[in-house]
C-alpha cells in the first residue's frame, strides 16, 4: 500500500505538472485533493494495514498530502498568471475609436459671461438686484435726471409701448432707483443684471435687445478714486491682473463726473488692430459719480452721501471674446452657434 | 462735428501733433472718432509736393481733332508753360479767351504721380502716364477733387481762386486735417469751431507744459449806414419763454452771387453744400459762433405787409394756431400743432422758428434787400417740431441742445459785417433786438473739501481757479469757496449741489481722469443680503444642463398672430391683452410675449433639420398685462421642447428611437427631484397646445398649485412650425415662480443602512384606466416604513391579457433601519400590499 502511495504521488505530481489551464487545475484538485479523491480514498483504507505500519502510512501519507498541496497552491499561482496574461496577450482593443456620447447640456453664452460677471462682483462684495424690463418713463429716463424732451434722452433709442408713458427699459439703470427706494437709507453695493431694449436696425452689429449688468454703490465715503479703484480690479479680474485701463470723459444725464473705461485691446495688446480700430484700447464699461438728483430721488441727502454707477454690455464682449461676427446669432436658437460654448 | 484744422487754427493755435491732440479731446469728453487726412502725411494719397502744385490757367484752345476736348496752356512753375489735353466741360466757357490777366487756377498732378481714378467707384489709385490722346502727347493733368480726394465731385476739375504762385505746393492751399467728433448731448456748447477752439485753448494751455491758451475770436464789428433798421421792420414776441430774443437786421443792396471760395471750401469740408453769398453767410456763421440764422428777402416781407395795408412789416414769433400751414424751403407743405413755434408778419407764416424758413419769402437770384433773423428759441419745442416734421436740420440741431439768447446778437453782427464786405451790402443802422427777460448769469460753487469728497484728491485752490478760467469762468474767492460765474456758451452748469458736481466734472477732466488715483472704498461694506430666487433661477438652468439640456435665449417680442400658432385649430383663442409696442422694428416684433413656447417650438423644429437630437430650455419672463395696472406682470417661466432621436447613436449603436413624453418626464423628474420637490403631480388634461392623451398637467399640492402642462404637441400644431412627419415634438412650459416658491428651505440627511435589503417583484395585471400612479401611491402607502423603494421596471399589454387590461410589474425593496428582514417578513408585507391592491383597485397578481 505504501508502494501504492508514492505511485500514487509520482503520477499526481506528473499530472499536475501537465495541467495547462484553470479548468484542468480544477479537475486535478478535485480527483486528488477534494474530498472524494484519491488522497482521501486512500488515507481511508489505513484499516486495511497491520496495526504496526499504521503510524508510519499515516504520516507519510500526510507528507504526502502536504506535498501535493502545495505544489497544487504554486501551480494554481501560476496557471492564474498566465492566464491574466493570456487574456491581456487577446484583450487589445483600438483606443482610437469614439467613446460612447453622453448628453452634454450648456449655458447659453450669455449667460456663461453674465454668470462670470456676477461672480466677480459677488466677491467684491456687489449683490445682484433684478427689476422689471417694462419700465415707466419717470423710472427709466425722469427719475434718473432725464425730464421728458430732455437733449440727452437722444442717447437712447427707445421702444414706447401703446400704454402712455411705458417703455421698454433701455438700460437697466432704472434698477437704480429701485434699489435705492428699497435700501435707503442703509448703504448700497448691488448690481443689476438684465435684458434692456432699443430702437435699433437689427444688423451683424447691432440688436433691439441685448444684456446689460449695472453696478451701483452708495454711501457716506465714497470717491471717484474708488470707482477707478474698484472698476480697474473688477477688469483685473476679468481679463488678467496685468490689463492695463484708461478712463475717458464721458457723459450720462445719471452720473457726474461720467466716465467711460477702456482696457487694453485684448486681441492686439494694445499695439491697434480692427477690432480696436487702431486704437489699441477697447471699451467696457460706462461709470460715473451717482448724480446729486438721482441720490435725491432716491432718498439718499446728497450732501452727506455720494456714489458710483457703472454699467457693461454681456454681449459686445463676448463678441470680442469669441470672436463672433454677427450680434444676431445669440437669440437665434440655433445649435451649431450655441453648442460651441 | 467736423473740425478742419486750418479752420480751426484761425481762432486757436494747434501747439501739439494732430493725434496727441485728439487723444486728449478724447479724453476730456470730446471723442474723436476718426481724424482724416486730406493730401498730408496720414492721408491714402499724400499729394507729393513735386508733383500736385498750383497752376494758372493761360489759354484754353480747341482740341484740332477732338470737339469734345480742349487744350490747356498752364504755367505750373517749370520754366516753360504746359499744354494740356482735358475734356473739364468748365473750361469750355474760357476757350478762345485770353487769360493771362485772370487768376483762373486749378491743381495740376504731374506725370508719374499716383491719384484716385476718377471713372471708377469709391477711391482707387492709378498712375499718371503720358500718353498721346487724339494725336496730341498729354503728360499732366488738371485734377477733379474726387482725383485729389477731396470730395466725391468729378464734375470738371477744380477751379481755385488763390494768391498762390504758380508752382506752389497744392499740400500747402488744400492740404488738410478734419477731426470728425461724436458730441454727447451736453456739449451743446461744441457745434462751432469757436466752442471747440475753446476747449482746445482750455486743454492745450494747462498743462505743465504749455503756455495759457487763449481764443481768437473774430471782430464783431459792423459798418452801418442808411436809415435805421427799427423805421423797416418791428418785431414781436409773443412769449419769452418760447422765443428769448429776436433779432433782425436789414442789409440793404446786396448784390447776389457765389461766396468766396474759400468760404465755400470750407462749407464743403463740414458737409454744407453752397448756395449763394447770403445764405452761405448763414451758414459759415452758424458753423463759425454756433447761433443759426435766417435771411429773408425783405422787399418780398414788405409786399407782404402791404397786402395787408401795413407799411412796415411787422415779425411776430407766436407759437402755431392748430391747422395752420405753410410750404418750408424743402418744398413740403406742412401743417403745425401748438408746439411748434412760427414765424409770422401780417399775412401769415414765414418761417418755422429754428427749424426752417418758409419758400414765399426766401432770399433768391434777385434779392436786393435782406432781412437777417438772429433768435433763440426754447429747446424742448425746437425738439418737437423737428422730431414731428422730420426736420432735422443743422440748426433745429443746435437749437434743440440749447442756446444761450446772448449769442444771438453775435450772429447777428458776424454776418452782417460779411454781407456788406462779401456781397456788397450796407447794414441798416441799428439791429432791432427784442431781448425782454434777458438771463441772469449763473453762479456756481465749490470748496477743496467738497472736491475731495468726490475726487477723493485734494486739488489746490490755486489750480482749481486756473482750470476753470481757463474755461473762461470767472473765479471769486468767498469764505474758502470758489464762486465760478459761468459763461453764457455753458448751458450745462447749474446753481447749488448739482451745480457743484457741473464743476467737479469740469476741473477733473481738464485735469486729467488718468491723474486720480486709484483706491479701494474704505466705506463699510452694507448688510450682504441674499437673492433668492436669483440663485435659484441660476441652479434651475444648472439641473436642466446636467440633464443634457441646452440653454436658448429668444426675442422677448413676437406678434399674437405667431403666439396663436400654438393653439390647435378651433380650440380658444388666447384673448388676454399684450404689452404692445408703439413703434415696433418690424412687424413680426410688435409685442411682449405671452409664452415662451411658440419661440422654443420655432427652435427645436429648425434644429431638427439638423441635428438628430434636440434637447432646449429657456428661462424668462413673459409680460401680462394686468386690469387696472399701468406696468404688465413679469412673471418667470420655463419652458423645455424636445424631439427626434433618444440617443446620439454611435459604431457601437444607440438607442435611435425617436423622444417620447417619457423623456420630457424624465427631464422635469430630474429637476423637480434636484430640488428635491415632493408630490409632483402628472394628470392627463386636454390642451390646446398638446395632443389629447398624451398631456399632463403638472401641480404639487395635492393639485392646489399648478405649475404648467408637459406633452407631445399636436400634430396640427407641430406641422405649422415645420416639423418633419412622424418625429414627436414635446414640449412643456412651467411657472418658474411658483415652482422655486415651493422648494423646500432644508432636508436632512438619512443614515446609509445597516442591514441587507430584501427584493420582492410582484407582476400586477389592472385595467387600462387605473394610472401607475395611483398604484405606486397605494403600494408606497402599503408598505410602510420597511419599503425602502418601489420601481416600475415593466409594462405589458397584448395577447396574454384580456382586451382592456394591462401588466404593470413592480420591483419591491424592503428594507429595516433596525434589523434583518427575513424572507417572511417580506413575504408578509408583499402579500398585505397585493390584498390592498386586489381590494380596492382590483388588482390580480400575474404569475399565478
Ligand atoms: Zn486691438
Amino acid at each position: 500500500m505504501l508502494e501504492q502511495l508514492e505511485k500514487l504521488r509520482t503520477e499526481a505530481l506528473e499530472g499536475l505538472r501537465a495541467v495547462a489551464d484553470g479548468a484542468a487545475l480544477d479537475t486535478w484538485q478535485r480527483s486528488t485533493l477534494g474530498r472524494r479523491g484519491i488522497v482521501t480514498l486512500i488515507t481511508r483504507r489505513v484499516g486495511e494495514l497491520p496495526k504496526e505500519s499504521r503510524p508510519a502510512f499515516g504520516k507519510r501519507a500526510n507528507q504526502v498530502k502536504q506535498e501535493l498541496t502545495a505544489a497544487y497552491e504554486r501551480k494554481a499561482t501560476a496557471v492564474k498568471a498566465d492566464e491574466m496574461e493570456r487574456q491581456i496577450a487577446t484583450g487589445a482593443i483600438d483606443v482610437s475609436q469614439p467613446g460612447r456620447p453622453r448628453p452634454l447640456g450648456r449655458l447659453h453664452p450669455s449667460t456663461q459671461v453674465l454668470r462670470e460677471i456676477c461672480r466677480i462682483w459677488g466677491d467684491m462684495g456687489f449683490q445682484v438686484y433684478r427689476s422689471r424690463d417694462v419700465e415707466t418713463d419717470e423710472y427709466n429716463f425722469q427719475l434718473l435726471n432725464m425730464p421728458p424732451h430732455h437733449p440727452a434722452r437722444d442717447m437712447w433709442d427707445t421702444f414706447y409701448t401703446t400704454q402712455e408713458g411705458v417703455v421698454l427699459r433701455t438700460h437697466t439703470s432704472p434698477g437704480q432707483i429701485h434699489a435705492m427706494h428699497d435700501y435707503h437709507p442703509e448703504p448700497i453695493r448691488v448690481i443689476l443684471p438684465g435684458m434692456c431694449y432699443r430702437y435699433e436696425q437689427i444688423s451683424a452689429r447691432s440688436e433691439i435687445q441685448f444684456n446689460q449688468v449695472e453696478g451701483l454703490a452708495v454711501g457716506k465715503n465714497i470717491t471717484f478714486a474708488d470707482l477707478k479703484g474698484t472698476l480697474s480690479s473688477f477688469a483685473g479680474r476679468l481679463f488678467g491682473a496685468q490689463i492695463q485701463t484708461r478712463f475717458r470723459c464721458q457723459h450720462f444725464p445719471f452720473t457726474e463726473p461720467s466716465a467711460e473705461m477702456d482696457v487694453e485691446c485684448i486681441l492686439c495688446s494694445g499695439r491697434g488692430c480692427n477690432v480696436c480700430k487702431k486704437t489699441g484700447w477697447l471699451e467696457i464699461l460706462g461709470c460715473g459719480m451717482v448724480h446729486p438728483a438721482v441720490l435725491r430721488h432716491g432718498g439718499y441727502d446728497p450732501a452727506v452721501y455720494t456714489g458710483f454707477a457703472f454699467g457693461m454690455g454681456v454681449e459686445r464682449p463676448a463678441m470680442v471674446k469669441y470672436g463672433i461676427k454677427d450680434i444676431r446669432y445669440f437669440w437665434s436658437g440655433d445649435l451649431r452657434f450655441l453648442e460651441q460654448f | 462735428m467736423i473740425v478742419p484744422l486750418s479752420w480751426l487754427q484761425d481762432y486757436v493755435d494747434i501747439t501739439l501733433p494732430v493725434p496727441e491732440l485728439a487723444e486728449r479731446m478724447t479724453l476730456a469728453g470730446l471723442e474723436v472718432e476718426t481724424i482724416q487726412y486730406i493730401g498730408v502725411s496720414g492721408a491714402d494719397l499724400v499729394w507729393d509736393r513735386d508733383k500736385f502744385v498750383v497752376a494758372r490757367i493761360l489759354a484754353v484752345g480747341q482740341h484740332p481733332d477732338a470737339d469734345r476736348l480742349v487744350l490747356a496752356r498752364v504755367e505750373y512753375g517749370a520754366p516753360e508753360p504746359a499744354t494740356l489735353v482735358t475734356g473739364a466741360t468748365n473750361l469750355f466757357p474760357y476757350l478762345g479767351q485770353d487769360l493771362s490777366g485772370q487768376n483762373l487756377k486749378s491743381p495740376m498732378v504731374l506725370e508719374g504721380a499716383a491719384i484716385y481714378d476718377g471713372h471708377k467707384e469709391g477711391f482707387v489709385k492709378t498712375r499718371l502716364k503720358g500718353r498721346k490722346v487724339r494725336g496730341i502727347m498729354n503728360r499732366h493733368m488738371l485734377c477733379s477733387e474726387k482725383e485729389l480726394g477731396i470730395s466725391q465731385e468729378h464734375e470738371g476739375i477744380m477751379l481755385l481762386e488763390t494768391a498762390a504762385v504758380p508752382g506752389t505746393p497744392l499740400q500747402d492751399i488744400l492740404g488738410e486735417v478734419i477731426l470728425h467728433l461724436d458730441l454727447t448731448p451736453n456739449l451743446a456748447r461744441c457745434h462751432s469751431m469757436i466752442g471747440v477752439a475753446r476747449e482746445v485753448a482750455a486743454l492745450t494751455g494747462t498743462s505743465p507744459q504749455g503756455t495759457p491758451q487763449t481764443v481768437r475770436y473774430p471782430s464783431l464789428n459792423v459798418v452801418m449806414g442808411g436809415p435805421p433798421a427799427a423805421e423797416a421792420v418791428r418785431v414781436e414776441i409773443e412769449d419769452s419763454a418760447l422765443s428769448p430774443r429776436f433779432t433782425a437786421t436789414l442789409i440793404r443792396d446786396v448784390r447776389i452771387g457765389l461766396s468766396p471760395e474759400w468760404m465755400q471750401r470750407r462749407l464743403k469740408l463740414v458737409g454744407v453744400r453752397p448756395i449763394n453769398n447770403i445764405v452761405d453767410i448763414t451758414n459759415y456763421v452758424m458753423m463759425e459762433l454756433g447761433q443759426p440764422l435766417h435771411a429773408f428777402d425783405y422787399d418780398l416781407l414788405l409786399q407782404r405787409a402791404r397786402t395787408t395795408s401795413v407799411s412796415v412789416p411787422t415779425i411776430k414769433v407766436r407759437q402755431a394756431s392748430i391747422g395752420e400751414g405753410m410750404t418750408t424751403l424743402d418744398g413740403t407743405s406742412r401743417t403745425f400743432n401748438e408746439y411748434d413755434i412760427l414765424i409770422t408778419d401780417t399775412a401769415g407764416p414765414v418761417g418755422i422758428g429754428g427749424v426752417m424758413g418758409g419758400t414765399e419769402t426766401e432770399v433768391h437770384v434777385g434779392t436786393r434787400n435782406v432781412l437777417l433773423e438772429a433768435a433763440n428759441f426754447n429747446l424742448i419745442n425746437i425738439r418737437r417740431t423737428a422730431q414731428a416734421h422730420k426736420l432735422p436740420s443743422e440748426a433745429s440741431a443746435r437749437f434743440g441742445r440749447g442756446i444761450h439768447p446772448a449769442e444771438a446778437i453775435r450772429g447777428a453782427r458776424r454776418a452782417a459785417e460779411l454781407m456788406r464786405t462779401l456781397a456788397g451790402g450796407t447794414v441798416g443802422q441799428g439791429i432791432v433786438d427784442n431781448y425782454p427777460d434777458p438771463p441772469e448769469p449763473v453762479v456756481a460753487t465749490v470748496t477743496p473739501a467738497q472736491i475731495k469728497r468726490w475726487l477723493g484728491i485734494h486739488i489746490d485752490q490755486k489750480e482749481v481757479v486756473a482750470i476753470l478760467e481757463a474755461l473762461q469762468f470767472q473765479c471769486q474767492i468767498k469764505g474758502g469757496a470758489i464762486h465760478a460765474t459761468v459763461p453764457d456758451h455753458r448751458l450745462d452748469i447749474s446753481t447749488g449741489l448739482t451745480g457743484t458736481a457741473d464743476l467737479i466734472e469740469e476741473i477733473s477732466r481738464i485735469y486729467g481722469y488718468g491723474k486720480i488715483p486709484e483706491t479701494e472704498m474704505s466705506d463699510p461694506l452694507p448688510p450682504l443680503r441674499a437673492n433668492r430666487p436669483q440663485e435659484q433661477e441660476e441652479r434651475t438652468r444648472d439641473l436642466l444642463v446636467a440633464a443634457g439640456l441646452q440653454e436658448i435665449i429668444s426675442y422677448r417680442f413676437t406678434t399674437p398672430e405667431a403666439e396663436a400658432r400654438i393653439l390647435s385649430p378651433g380650440s380658444q383663442p388666447d384673448e388676454r391683452p399684450y404689452t404692445t409696442i408703439a413703434n415696433p422694428i418690424s412687424q413680426d416684433k410688435s409685442v411682449m410675449r405671452h409664452t415662451l413656447l411658440e419661440s422654443l417650438l420655432v427652435a427645436v423644429a429648425a434644429n431638427v433639420r439638423h441635428h438628430g437630437h434636440v434637447a432646449l430650455f429657456e428661462i424668462g419672463s413673459v409680460y401680462l398685462p394686468a386690469e387696472g395696472r399701468r406696468l404688465p406682470d413679469e412673471p418667470t417661466r420655463l419652458c423645455v421642447g424636445m424631439a427626434g432621436q433618444r440617443e446620439t447613436v454611435g459604431w457601437m449603436g444607440g438607442d435611435e428611437g425617436s423622444m417620447d413624453f417619457y423623456d420630457l418626464k424624465g427631464v422635469l423628474e430630474a429637476l423637480t427631484d434636484g430640488w428635491r420637490l415632493e408630490g409632483v403631480r402628472y394628470e392627463p388634461t386636454t390642451d390646446p397646445v398638446f395632443c389629447p392623451g398624451r398631456a399632463a398637467r403638472v401641480s404639487l399640492h395635492n393639485g392646489r398649485t399648478h405649475l404648467g402642462t408637459a406633452g407631445q404637441v399636436h400634430p396640427l400644431v407641430a406641422k405649422r412650425f415645420d416639423m418633419p412627419d412622424g418625429i414627436p415634438l414635446l414640449a412643456a412650459e412651467l411657472d418658474l415662480d411658483a415652482l422655486m416658491a415651493a422648494i423646500p428651505a432644508g432636508f436632512e440627511v438619512q443614515p446609509i443602512p445597516q442591514f441587507p435589503v430584501v427584493y420582492r417583484d410582484v407582476a400586477l395585471v389592472l385595467d387600462e384606466a387605473i394610472p401607475a400612479a395611483d398604484v405606486q401611491q397605494l403600494i408606497v402607502q402599503t408598505g410602510g416604513r420597511w419599503l425602502a423603494q418601489v420601481r416600475l421596471f415593466d409594462v405589458y399589454r397584448g395577447t396574454q391579457l384580456p382586451a382592456g387590461k394591462r401588466s404593470l410589474a413592480y420591483a419591491l425593496a424592503f428594507q429595516s433601519p433596525d434589523k434583518t428582514l427575513t424572507d417572511r417578513d417580506a413575504n408578509k408585507l408583499r402579500d398585505k400590499i397585493v390584498r390592498r391592491l386586489e381590494r380596492e383597485i382590483g388588482a390580480r397578481l400575474r404569475s399565478q
